[in-house]
């Protein structure tokens, strides 16, 4: 198997490197289908790999690749762990990039960088496997940055935008800022278990729960806590949770297929993966937990409600984004990596769709992406209406589709949880759900149906998508839909997770859950069409179909009505300018004062120069005693010949 | 066999006679250009047996060499390398090579001279890296000043002269105080070896003073916080193949000599301050890390982010004391020191790439300043996909050279202390900061100016020269494993030194 697993992960970046290098040579149709290839076998060997767990009950598998370095005893290896968790992300990231792929043809027709764009998504695909199929958190680490490199190119991948290049940097720095934290958690369990292969780490993970941390004399942490949140600053920047979110809305600045990809599907998991894959440590720190919780719910509440005032139609898409990634952390937090893991393929599926619909909308709108100059985009684009239909009825949980039982599995566990915090999170996810409702079906309305408000020479030129484009819609409008129905059993309230993700019995919420149900998906599905959550979502979507189709004067009314609220939100809080100009310029302030101060007053002019002036200066002074004048120097004689005496006298 | 005995002689002097060769050739430039690249071709050459040969089971010198020098002072002709000095000396032929081909068409006046002190100067530095002999050692250090000094005073920028006498009085009078240290250990031992006085023991009171005393003369090379203030002015006022030689391997002087001189001889001072060495080292990553952030000058800029860089060595070299003393454990030790090492030879490259790049453009453009270009990529698309990758690697992405030494680093610090640790990975993103801040004013963006629009992409000779260097960036980067086996017996022995007390009892 390892050949298999070795091919899946080098097929991407052979067609990466090829289309990179020798772009020019093989032209737009050689470097688009070398990495279709490329992906597509790995896409291929994927789900063979998945089909081999699922059906032949194979065993994980833990390897090593190469050696990359030994020092002070520690191996550190290049290795592929493949279990249960590693093959559905496989498959997902892996599906997910081929459809992207296949779409690119179409969106980046007319694109000058074609060639460079398909190089970065395929390199940005061997990324991504290398982090999720790692044995060890060297590996993770490299996959982890490879992919905050692929997502800078890409996100200034239109280089001579202002706006992209100064996303693309602030993208970077918020998830070093992440890294920052995750580095420090890695030399924490290096620290404490002597190793960064996950299973002799997890293997000695009680070692990690026994030791203390030093903070300053008087103050110790648990080892363990300290740990886990480390790691988990690490999931906040790459998973965009609040307050490190800020890079994620600006990211839309890339190509709407990258979005898809990395800034929607698959990159942007990666903390919540990590997080399921760290499970056996963040089991032992309740602490470490709540704060998951908290912070996730946070989330998950408040960057909704963002999305309610934008008028991109991407940046809606990318709000519930955050959103969702925020519903994900929640369920880490309350212990339910399963139901983490769950939403986050559906979520994949489901939001990858959204946001390829949405730029076939933008490619037929001529690079439109202002809400408000759409409308009754229904009878032009038929296929992707239909699709963004779907996606959206996924997203905001609509009893069957995939979203629904991914969110109402994940809305359960939080209430069946007692982990400090849990009333704010069921709180946050319960109205979540409400607003997302309000803000997919804003955009759903207010893109495809109403009055056309864009203007006539774009009117007449709208058409649909070609089929490369509408045809990964139709691909993922599939699984959005019914992936949920077919797997739940298995993945949520069966042992698909088993050995892979571990929980401790008392904190074993998603059981409790898949109990109340005996563990079947359509006594699920009855229950969640009673429920809570389905009546708030379809009072979410009443509520947008009233402001925002058939009375949108009452949404300007409300809007001037809570100019306040509005005006926060269109700030988004205030995260953004607090950064730039507190954080930014303040460092940069600090740069300059103390190249300024301490670099050139006090060393240079002060030291330095000042060392070499002091000798001139004693020099020209010492001058004077140099006349020349034969009673000068008997006069100094004299009065060093008295001063002699005077102190031998003294002496005695 | 003659050239299996005397290998390390050759590399020395092949250079330095060929440089005195091509001195002489005076007004014939072509001439003088094949010259020395013919003559810094063999030396590189014949380095690779120094790699080839070498035993790394062993932390005994190899390629040994030695004879009488000067009897009266008991000074030998002792040369020989050990797994640290190997690479280091790779790494000066590896460099000097390329610099003779980047040079190759940006000289216009005395062209022969200019690539004779390139020669001269790398035979002297592999003389540095192979001295097993006090005096040896200093007269290469020494010399290795002269044609720093004329490559920076003659072909330099406009203010040379004030950068040059900066650059030799600070390196100067640190290097005399080491001289004094080392007559003190000559004539309590009544040799000049340097394993004698690795051996010899000394009070705590003696080694502290011999500690400061070479502490000054490695402090400025590497050179540390406050006694940094040299290195950005030379660099700015150097040519871009001095700029290349100082970053790439006269700072590495520094930290090499830490780990020859202050550790192995004097043990028990290193322990008692090495929370001075720490402290400079921390200032130095997250101080200079803020001041690189407001420079306007890409050759200051990247100059600032070396001082940084160059903290990581000096952490990781002393960060086992604490490691021992916080965790009454030596796990650690050594991940420090191959940390430091390798971070030395990543630095090399990266920082000489980073270097030629600008050199790249400062020969189109004839500015320094980051305001004057924008939107490289626009007319330079290959020349931006290589400053890109360096300043990836300048931030210390996995993947290139320049995330290994850092990470270990990282490591050995959080074994010794939460605290040093989380100053040191301020790196990630300082050094991302000021250096990706710098891809997206001088790279990105609409083109800047007319002169940005009528640049034109590398040439082969460019292209040559940089991708050898992102080849080299990404092999280490990817795969240090061999690198971290040369060096391994020589660090566990260092690990071994620093541990034994040198006090008599």
């Amino acid at each position: 198997m390892q050949g298999i697993y070795l091919t899946i992960a080098l097929a991407p970046l052979a067609a990466a490197v090829i289309a990179g290098l020798f772009g020019k040579a093989i032209g737009r149709a050689g470097a688009h289908s070398v990495t279709i290839l490329g992906v597509g076998m790995s896409c291929v060997l994927s789900f063979y790999v998945l089909y081999q767990f699922l059906f032949n009950g194979m065993p994980a598998y833990d390897g090593t690749v190469y050696t990359w370095l030994v020092s002070d005893g520690l191996t550190m290896n290049v290795g592929f762990l493949i279990d249960r968790l590693s093959a559905l992300m496989m498959v997902v990231v892996t599906f997910v990039s081929l459809m992207v792929h296949v779409y690119t043809i179409g969106y980046m027709h007319d694109d000058d960088g074609y060639t460079r764009f398909f190089s970065y998504i395929s390199l940005f695909t061997f990324s991504m496997l290398m982090l999720v199929m790692a044995n060890n958190f060297l590996q993770l680490f490299f996959g982890w940055e490879a992919v905050g490199v692929v997502s800078y190119l890409l996100i200034g991948f239109w280089y001579t935008r202002p706006t992209a290049i100064f996303a693309n940097l602030k993208a970077f720095l918020v998830n070093r800022v992440g890294d920052f934290g995750f580095v420090l958690g890695i030399a924490a369990v290096l620290r404490y278990t002597g190793s960064l292969d996950y299973a002799t780490v997890f293997a000695h993970a009680d070692q990690i729960a026994a030791a203390q941390i030093q903070i300053s004399s008087s103050i110790t942490w648990p080892a363990i806590t300290f740990t886990c949140l480390c790691l988990f600053v690490g999931a906040m920047g790459k998973s965009a949770q609040v307050p490190l979110h800020v890079w994620l809305p600006d990211s839309m600045e890339g190509p709407t297929p990258i979005s898809a990809l990395i800034h929607a599907a698959t990159m942007v998991t990666a903390g919540i993966f990590m997080v399921a894959r760290m499970s056996p440590l963040f089991e032992l720190s309740e602490t470490a937990l709540s704060t998951v919780l908290i912070i996730g719910s946070t989330t998950a509440f408040f960057m909704g409600l963002i999305g309610i005032v934008s008028n991109d139609i991407k940046r809606v898409v990318a709000y519930s984004t955050l959103s969702q990634l925020g519903y994900m952390t929640v369920a880490l937090g309350v212990s339910a990596y399963g139901a983490g893991i769950f939403h986050l393929m559906t979520h994949a599926f489901f939001k990858a769709l959204l946001f390829l619909a949405a730029g076939s909308v933008i490619m037929a709108m001529h690079h439109e992406q202002d809400m408000r100059k759409m409308g009754g985009l229904r009878k032009y684009l038929p296929i992707t209406y239909w699709t963004c239909l779907v996606g959206s009825l996924a997203l905001i949980g609509f009893p069957g589709t995939s979203g629904f039982f991914s969110k109402d599995a994940l809305i359960d566990a939080v209430h069946l949880s007692h982990r400090t915090g849990h009333w704010y999170a069921y709180f946050c996810v319960l109205s979540g759900v409400f607003i997302t409702a309000l803000y997919t079906f804003r955009m759903f309305f207010m893109t495809f149906h109403g009055q056309p408000r864009m203007d006539h020479h774009t009117q007449e030129q709208l058409h649909e998508s070609p089929w490369v484009v509408t045809l990964p819609l139709i691909l993922l409008a599939i699984p959005s839909a019914v992936i949920g129905w077919m797997t739940v059993e298995p993945v949520l309230f069966g042992d698909y997770f088993k050995g892979a993700l571990h929980v401790l019995p008392a904190n074993d919420v998603l059981a409790e859950v898949g109990e109340e149900f005996h563990g079947s998906a359509l006594e699920f599905l009855w229950a969640g069409c009673k429920s809570l959550p389905v009546l708030l979502a379809a009072l979410g979507v009443l509520t947008a179909w009233w402001f925002f189709l058939k009375r949108p004067d009452l949404a300007d009314a409300a809007e001037r009505r809570f100019k306040w609220l509005h005006t926060i939100l269109v700030n988004k809080f205030g995260f953004d300018w607090f950064y730039e100009n507190v954080l930014v310029a303040g460092a940069r302030r600090l740069g300059g004062g103390l190249w300024r101060f301490g670099d050139q007053i006090v060393i240079d002019e002060g030291f330095v120069n000042g060392s070499a002036r002091s000798v001139g200066w004693l020099g020209s002074v010492m001058r004077y005693a140099q006349s020349g004048y034969l009673y000068h120097y008997a006069f100094a004689m004299i009065l060093g010949l008295a001063s002699f005496l005077m102190w031998l006298l003294w002496r005695t | 066999m003659m050239f299996n005995t005397h290998l390390l002689s050759l590399l020395i002097w092949l250079p330095i006679i060929g440089g005195f060769v091509t001195l002489g050739l005076n007004d014939r430039g072509a001439v003088a250009k094949w010259l020395s690249l013919f003559v810094s071709g063999m030396t590189l050459s014949l380095s690779v047996p120094l790699w080839t040969w070498f035993k790394s089971g062993t932390a005994a010198m190899q390629f040994v060499e030695r004879t009488p020098w000067i009897s009266t002072i008991h000074s030998e002709y002792f040369i020989g390398v050990d797994g640290i000095s190997m690479p280091l000396i790779l790494l000066t032929t590896f460099t000097t090579v390329l610099i003779v081909i980047a040079s190759w068409s940006n000289v216009q006046k005395r062209v022969a001279q200019y690539f004779a002190a390139f020669l001269i100067l790398e035979g002297l530095m592999i003389g540095v890296f192979a001295a097993l002999d006090g005096v040896l050692f200093y007269v290469f250090w020494e010399a290795m000043l002269i044609p720093m000094f004329i490559i920076i005073g003659v072909w330099g920028g406009p203010r040379r002269v004030y950068a040059t006498i900066k650059f030799f009085l600070y390196t100067f009078i640190g290097s005399l105080l080491m001289l004094v240290a080392l007559i003190y250990m000559y004539l309590k031992s009544g040799s000049y070896e340097l394993a004698v006085f690795q051996r010899m023991p000394l009070t705590l009171h003696e080694q502290t003073f011999i500690f400061l005393a070479f502490f000054a003369a490695f402090a400025v090379k590497v050179p540390m916080w406050p006694v940094h203030t040299w290195l950005p002015d030379a660099h700015v006022e150097a040519p871009t193949g001095g700029s290349v030689v100082l970053a790439a391997i006269m700072l590495k002087m520094g930290g090499y000599g830490f780990l020859r001189f202050s550790l192995p001889m004097a043990p028990d001072a290193s322990r008692e301050l090495d929370w001075l060495i720490i402290a400079l080292s921390l200032i130095a990553v997250v101080y200079i890390g803020f001041v690189a952030l407001a420079q306007r000058d890409m050759k200051k800029l990247i100059a600032y982010s070396s001082i940084a860089h160059m903290g990581f060595v000096t952490l990781g070299m002393f960060i086992g004391f604490q490691i021992v003393a916080n965790t009454a454990r030596t796990s650690g030790i050594e991940l420090g020191i191959d940390g430091a090492v390798v971070q030395m030879l990543s630095h090399g490259l990266v920082s000489g790439a980073m270097f030629l790049c600008v050199g790249v453009m400062y020969d189109r453009v004839h500015s320094r300043e980051i305001s004057a270009y924008g939107g490289v990529v626009n007319t330079m698309p290959k020349f931006a996909a290589f400053m890109v990758l360096f300043a990836l690697a300048n931030s210390g992405l996995p993947g290139t050279s320049g995330f290994i030494g850092e990470f270990m680093v990282i490591l050995a610090a959080f074994k010794a202390n939460v605290w040093y640790a989380f100053l040191a990975a301020t790196i990630l993103v300082l050094g991302a900061a000021y250096t990706l801040w710098l891809v997206k004013r001088v790279i990105f963006g609409e083109i800047g100016n007319e002169k940005v629009a009528a640049l034109e992409d590398l040439n082969g000779r460019e292209f040559l020269v940089l991708g050898v260097l992102a080849v080299a960036v990404l092999l280490v980067g990817l795969w240090p494993a061999p690198l971290l086996d040369v060096m391994r017996a020589s660090t566990q022995h260092l690990a071994e030194q620093l541990l034994l007390s040198k006090i008599p009892l």
